[in-house]
């Protein structure tokens, strides 16, 4: 507890003391006995006053600065005007005035208030705990000695050390020692990674076994951490519609609240000769009511609470409106890459053209596409790495030998004009012999006459001088979780799910088919990504009545512009990879699809948390106003009715900290 | 220009967004926003000066004292 808030503990206690005491005298009948009636009713007035400026001195000060500067209607002022109202009943002593209501209210306003700090500093501790991922010193060699730095003070290419058990400080590479990694704090994995030298380790992970000494590859304020802890800070600030809407609501409620209360406390009197104690009362009870900080309090809270709890998944979220959009996510779309196979490609199948071997069909292709830094193109260079040196992966002795005919000259100067054509292959100039590598459409385009093939894969036709030598087939592993994630997904609620890929349409159809996904969109250019997402968003707007969102999920490598016109963006495996981060509205640091449906479930919850404090705030408020209106609820029900509201709320949003791992 | 905050003693939700609303209105603010769970203020003004800047941050000082007398813009 804070210095001010053991003050105002103190100051409770005393007036409490002192208040319970003034009810006993009262209720023993020694005011009546001592002053008579009705001057036992101002003994209680004078009595009653003084736990209440005890206890709410501050308050009363709060609303004569505030009222001073324009402020009118804040609840300090509010609260003052409900008691002082309370206490000037005094005046009409006959009707059995309620002087303890005045001095309690101010009480349980000042220990909801209490409360509520608390609970707040409470869970601003702990979402600062739970961001408590940043390392605090760097350990440095200088002149022999280990020495502790500020992180800040290194800039890429120095080296720091890492001791067993310390965070690691920067983004770098390792120089010498190996270790395991607990990259938990960062992706909620926990699991330990090994690293060795050469291996990238990511600030933020804790090193566990080895000393380590790594080379910085950047300066602190662009490292992983920095960049996380960023992100989630400048989180609050992209606010989600219901927070906005909250806002709004709480802008014109107060002003609403304190006219209906003016108008219940002056017209049936004044008009209808009713009772002036009984209706003044009434209205004070109005302005106990009409203060929003339940919501305006428990609203943003939850969202923070969600996002806080969803990094420490390893699902990063950018924005509170982000995490709403998630919730109401009804169409996912992958870019199959990356995102449900894992991207790299493996040579499956060769078919080779009469007269030409195995050896030959992949020298020509591997050339062609020796400059090419596409998985495909690596995989093929791969695979004919390991023929001519005499393997061949995952099957018999390459047929002649193992040596390519023709690899005296260097790469460079056997391959010359070298073209990519998207979405089709690769054309280049390879000793001299104008080769083709690609799909169907290649071949087509320059008039090629090839054996097309249905295996299921990747498939490139090569071509030289305008004859057919063959096929090669490269097929994408698809990750393991991939189809559990896609039925975790059906089970969090979304009802389509789309794949997007450059592929054939068969290998497309395949994958869709062994994960159950609903639609495929195949042989697609880069460009042709965002036509197909803009076309789903408007069939998901369509069919979910403006209320469903689509998130579109990528590598975050190249697909940048289709994850800013997605409703959510969702970068994947992005430990590491500042453009992905930069990129998406939702960055997940794990490899594994499945965290979408976390991520979903875990806004639906969070969701669900903020909409259960507007309906529970909003109903208990306005129950205990239409109650205070017909006279039945008192001014102790009303003070439920704002700060106890208040405190169930908050404590209800810190719920959406907790996250299962 | 761009900048973030953090705010000391900062007690009160309804009070931030008052807040929130009073800075983003002053002269020469594009938009301010105020996080009551992170405590921070970031302010988006259309100057690049930086003593312009400062003398909103100023103005801003005045709105929160004026919503909670202890509320302080840390810089």
């Amino acid at each position: 507890m804070s210095p001010k808030q053991k003050r105002l503990l103190t100051r409770i206690v005393v007036a409490l003391v002192i208040f319970f005491a003034v009810i006993a005298l009262e209720e023993t009948g020694v005011l009546r006995a001592t002053f008579g009636s009705p001057g036992d009713v101002y003994a209680e007035f004078a009595l009653f006053l003084i736990p209440y400026l005890i206890a709410g001195y501050d308050v009363i000060a709060g609303a004569f600065r505030g009222l001073v500067r324009g402020h009118a209607l804040d609840e300090d002022f509010l609260m003052t005007v409900a008691t002082f109202g309370a206490f000037s009943l005094v005046a009409f002593p006959h009707t059995e005035p309620h002087m303890a209501e005045g001095a309690a209210v101010m009480l349980f306003f000042q220990v909801g208030e209490l409360f509520q700090s608390y609970a707040v500093d409470k869970s601003r501790k702990s979402i600062a705990d739970m961001m408590d991922i940043a390392p605090e010193f760097a350990n440095v060699m200088e002149e022999g000695k280990l020495k502790q730095v500020d992180p800040f003070e290194l800039a890429p290419d120095d080296e720091f050390i890492v001791m067993p058990g310390e965070r690691i400080p920067l983004d770098g590479v390792i120089l010498t020692g190996e270790s395991q990694i607990d990259t938990a704090a960062l992706t909620g994995e926990s699991v330990p990674r090994t690293a060795q030298p050469g291996d990238e380790v990511i600030s933020g992970c804790v090193n566990l076994t080895g000393k380590l000494v790594v080379r910085a590859t950047k300066p602190f304020e662009d490292s992983t951490v920095s960049r996380i802890l960023e992100l989630v800070e400048n989180a609050a600030e992209k606010k989600a519609r219901t927070e906005n809407f909250i806002t709004r609501f709480a802008r014109v409620y107060t002003p609403i609240v304190v006219g209906v209360a003016a108008v219940l406390a002056i017209v049936p009197p004044l008009l209808f000769g009713q009772d002036w104690a009984d209706w003044v009362l009434r209205g004070l009870t109005f302005l106990v009511v009409s203060c929003p900080c339940a919501l305006v309090i428990s609203v943003p809270l939850s969202f923070f609470g969600g996002i806080g709890g969803a990094s420490r998944l390893g699902i990063l979220v950018k924005g509170s409106n982000y995490l709403e959009a998630l919730g109401s996510t009804e169409t996912v779309v992958f870019d199959k890459t990356g995102t449900l196979t894992d991207g790299t490609f493996a040579v499956t199948e060769l078919m080779c053209a009469p007269g030409v071997t195995e050896a030959e069909l992949v020298a020509t292709a591997a050339a062609a596409e020796a400059f090419s830094t596409h998985p495909i193109a690596q995989s093929v260079r791969a695979y004919g790495e390991a023929m001519a040196n005499g393997e061949r992966p995952g099957g018999a002795p390459a047929t002649n030998g193992g040596r390519p005919a023709t690899d005296a000259a260097p790469l460079a100067d056997r391959v010359r004009d070298v073209r990519e054509v998207s979405g089709q292959g690769v054309e280049a100039t390879v000793d001299g012999r104008a080769v083709l590598v690609g799909n169907g459409k290649l071949m087509a385009a320059h008039a090629v006459p090839f054996q097309a093939t249905d295996a299921a894969g990747t498939v490139l036709y090569v071509a030289a001088d305008g004859a057919f030598l063959g096929t090669i087939v490269i097929a994408d592993t698809i990750k393991p979780t991939a189809a559990q994630a896609i039925a975790d997904l059906r089970a969090a609620g979304v009802k389509k799910t789309v794949m997007l890929t450059g592929d054939r349409a068969d290998v497309a159809a395949s994958v869709a088919a062994r994960l159950g996904i609903d639609e495929v969109h195949s042989e697609l250019l880069p460009q042709d990504k965002v036509a197909e997402v803009e076309a789903l968003l408007a069939e998901t707007e369509r069919t979910s009545h403006g209320k469903g969102k689509l998130a579109f999920v990528g590598d975050g490598i190249n697909d940048a512009p289709v994850l800013t016109r997605a409703d959510i963006g969702i970068a994947m495996g992005a430990m590491g990879s500042d453009a992905a981060i930069e990129a998406a509205d939702v960055v997940l640091m794990n490899d594994n699809p499945d965290d979408i449906a976390r991520a979903i479930d875990l806004a639906r919850r969070t969701m669900r948390i903020v909409w259960q404090n507007i309906v529970f705030a909003l109903g208990i408020k306005f129950a205990v106003l239409v109650l205070a209106a017909f006279g039945i609820a008192n001014m102790w029900m009303a003070v439920f009715a704002d700060v106890g509201v208040a405190v169930i709320a908050i404590l209800n949003a810190m719920r959406a900290m907790n996250v299962r791992n | 220009m761009r900048k973030s905050f953090k705010l000391e003693n900062l007690d009160c939700a309804n009070c931030a967004a008052k807040m929130e609303a009073g800075i983003s209105e002053l002269p020469g603010v594009s938009k301010a926003t105020i996080s009551f769970m992170t405590s921070k203020l970031m302010i988006d003004a259309d100057t690049d000066d930086a003593e312009a800047f400062a003398a909103i941050v100023d103005a801003a000082q005045q709105v929160c004292a004026s919503y909670e007398k202890d509320c302080i813009i840390k810089r």
